[in-house]
């Protein structure tokens, strides 16, 4: 399975981003082989960031989303695209929101835990 | 003629210039309320509104049948308004800027376009002078679609007066853009001078040609007048301040109604702004100072 975490840094120690759409890369993490890669969240939207950033994280095949927190439209892309979202990971590494999915401390939501910037 | 009254910080007196030029012209004169968020200039003026017109913006449709998931759609929009996953392509009305673009490049010819309900166009006829102005919906966050079209209603003949909304983005941009000339409205404080220089590069950059009004001029601070005069920009009017200007503005009455000595200094107003319009070389910059006398 393939986790993918908003992370503020390039490696399993950096500080998860609390921000998703805008988040300053994304770690995504192959749990049967251990290993992760770095996606970069290079994009320059003037709006609708967690939609493109939703699109970026399904192209590159996630699963499992782990973030701070998420609106209602990148929620609803990544509902379509079939990516599961775990919101409240922030205030920890990427390992650790990693190590706290795996051992059910986090799970995914229901819903969109903040509001739409454009709504 | 089109004249765009504008600045860069909100509340420096554009409305209570654009009202006031308004009433002073003594030719056929239309006046555009482009501040399309809060439209003002009607507390002021008291138009009697004959028609309203609802404006649409478009949006993209997906006749699923016939979307084959290619993505074309998403790539071409700049604005992540439509988005392809693996299924079918998700759209964000709200997010979409309605240019069409996602239709144009679809090879399938699997989007329609369907319309959204952003605002209202207004017109009424205020004294002699034709007025129309913009009422963007709440909830809505796009202006300049509604702004270009109150601006599509501008007369050919005679003066049109535009009102803008504050700040340097795109709104004002659709607001000004197409002028033949652009008032910009300041007042003399630091804060209200740093927002005057972001305007100025603005109708610059347009290549506009603009003068600057000085609102509630006091003498101890003199920021805005050394700038303009640096940067060889025309004052076109200084208006002092003064308490029955407060007092009127506050009711909803027009300064060259309730404080007679302001009108003439609205009248020089407009006749230099006409003038300086219509290409005349620029001469010395002559400031029309107002000066009344009474309880300031």
């Amino acid at each position: 399975m393939k986790i993918t975490i908003s992370s503020q840094g390039k490696t399993l120690d950096s500080a998860v981003d609390p921000r998703f759409g805008r988040a300053a890369q994304f770690i995504l993490y192959d749990t049967e082989a251990g290993s992760y890669e770095v996606i970069s969240n290079t994009q320059n939207s003037a709006q609708g960031a967690g939609i493109k950033a939703a699109e970026t994280i399904s192209q590159a095949g996630a699963q499992v989303l782990i973030t701070g927190h998420c609106g209602p439209n990148a929620f609803n892309t990544l509902k379509a695209a079939g990516i599961a979202v775990v919101v409240g990971a922030d205030g920890c590494t990427v390992g650790q929101a990693i190590e706290r999915y795996r051992s059910g401390r986090l799970t995914a939501s229901g819903s969109p835990d903040v509001a739409g910037h454009w709504q | 003629m089109i004249i765009a009254v504008a600045s860069g910080k909100g509340g420096t007196g554009k409305t209570t210039v654009a009202v006031n030029m308004a009433i002073c012209l003594n030719e056929p004169v239309q006046l555009l309320d482009c501040d399309v968020e809060e439209p003002n200039c009607r507390i002021f003026l008291k138009p009697d509104i004959r028609r309203r017109e609802r404006i649409v913006l478009p949006h993209p449709v997906v006749i699923e049948d016939l979307c084959t998931s290619c993505g074309e759609c998403s790539r071409a929009c700049q604005f992540n308004a439509i988005v392809s996953l693996k299924t079918r392509p998700m759209v964000f009305p709200s997010l979409c800027h309605g240019c069409g673009g996602c239709i144009k490049v679809c090879p399938q010819n699997a989007l329609a376009e369907g319309v959204r309900e952003i605002g209202t166009i207004e017109t009424g006829i205020a004294r002699q002078v034709e007025f129309v102005q913009g009422c963007l919906d709440v909830g809505q966050t796009l202006s300049p679609p509604l702004i270009r079209e109150v601006k599509r209603r501008a007369a050919r003949k005679g003066i049109t007066i535009v009102d803008c909304p504050p700040g340097t983005s795109c709104p004002v941009m659709a607001a000004v853009k197409g002028s033949d000339y652009a008032v910009l409205v300041a007042e003399s404080t630091p804060f209200g001078l740093h927002d005057l220089k972001l305007a100025v590069e603005t109708v610059r950059r347009l290549g506009l040609r603009f003068g600057v009004v000085i609102n509630r001029m006091v003498s101890t601070d003199r920021c805005v007048v050394k700038y303009c005069r640096s940067e060889h920009i025309p004052i076109l009017l200084e208006i002092p301040e003064h308490r029955a200007a407060a007092v009127a503005y506050s009711r909803g009455q027009l300064l060259v109604e309730a404080v007679p000595e302001f009108r003439g200094l609205f009248e020089r107003l407009c006749c230099r702004i006409i003038s300086e319009a219509r290409g005349k070389e620029e001469g010395p910059a002559v400031t029309t100072r107002g000066k009344i006398v009474g309880t300031a």
